[in-house]
């Protein structure tokens, strides 16, 4: 808790890296593929009808 | 002027994120290399207009792989939105929160800020995170595939912006409506009622993303800034603040959604927005 007390005017840095590394690994590991796929299809559960 | 200001960005990005106008007319969704990457808000990407992916439909789709994979993808977006925004994202960019806002400009009924038990149903939306977005996807089934839980049984943003505009477009859709098309249907006529008489219901107490970016709002990039030497504690923004926040609470609270009302309302111009985290004090005056 002191941790994000004492140095909170830097963390939002620090969790901007941590997504932008997050992005990459998640990219790296084909995740990016999995949501563009999931998001060019017609989702039927989304609409109620799956 | 800053709510016309906030008023306009929300319509330009709602636009902007759901501009694919050929979905609309003929019943059908974009199929674009757009659609790799989330919008910050809760825009269901079913939408015919959408032109980007949904972060928590993303989510529920890396959950809904087989086996068990740490989502990165999704948790590198809520980092880098929550990072620089946090809730900001809520009042400013999300169009299920635009349609929010302008029910409850709707001059019907007495309106109120929060529901009765609010100290309890504040906590609906982390429960929703963790049981339909989390738990529900990982182990929900429909036949061997897993289901997006949340988006299954409860996101009204689905229903309003992806099922209607499709189910009046589409006729090989709209035939296959039935019980639980009229159940999402029912939740959101719910939601939109509800909207009208109480500030934001879906955003205070339900929406996962609201959850997620809340826990950002200590430490994002953008906040609130209070000049504690000019403050005569006069306790405009705490009566300006559509989610009744106390002044200790504006800007780092889970549920202060950075609207920026209490900085229109402060009369000594002590409240504004800042670039620099960590300026908020934490001590407040005694008002």
């Amino acid at each position: 808790m002191n941790f994000w007390r004492n140095n909170s005017r830097f963390a939002w840095a620090g969790g901007l890296l941590a997504g932008v590394l997050f992005l990459g690994i998640g990219a790296a590991q084909g995740q990016l593929s999995v949501i563009w796929k999931k998001a060019v299809m017609i989702c039927l559960e989304c609409i109620g009808l799956g | 002027m800053r709510n016309k200001l906030r008023l306009t960005v929300q319509l330009l990005f709602t636009i902007v994120t759901n501009g694919y106008l050929y979905g609309f007319l003929n019943g059908k969704i974009y199929r674009g290399s757009l659609k790799y990457v989330c919008v910050p808000g809760l825009n269901c990407y079913s939408c015919p207009g959408a032109v980007a992916a949904c972060p928590i439909g993303a989510l529920q789709a890396l959950l809904n792989q087989r086996g068990f994979h740490v989502p990165f993808a999704a948790l590198g977006f809520f980092f880098v939105f929550g990072s620089l925004l946090g809730r900001f994202v809520c009042g400013w960019l999300c169009p299920f929160g635009l349609v929010q806002d302008l029910l409850y400009k709707i001059p019907l009924f007495k309106k109120r800020k929060r529901l009765p038990g609010h100290r309890v149903l504040k906590y609906g939306k982390y429960a929703v995170l963790a049981l339909l977005v989390g738990a529900g996807s990982m182990f929900l089934f429909g036949g061997f595939a897993k289901v997006p839980a949340f988006c299954k049984y409860l996101c009204p943003s689905g229903t309003l912006l992806g099922a209607l505009p499709l189910l009046g477009t589409n006729e090989a859709l709209r035939s296959q409506a039935g019980g639980l098309f009229l159940w999402k249907l029912g939740i959101l006529l719910a939601i939109v009622l509800l909207s009208v008489k109480v500030f934001r219901p879906f955003c205070q107490y339900l929406c996962p993303l609201g959850a997620v970016y809340g826990w950002f709002n200590r430490f994002s990039l953008v906040q609130i800034h209070w000049e504690k030497g000019a403050c005569t504690g006069c306790g405009a923004c705490e009566r300006a603040c559509p989610a009744a926040l106390s002044r200790r609470e504006i800007s780092r609270s889970p549920e202060c959604i950075r609207c920026g009302k209490c900085v229109e309302a402060c009369p000594e111009r002590c409240l504004r927005f800042t670039g620099k985290a960590g300026e908020n004090p934490t001590q407040s005056p005694s008002f």
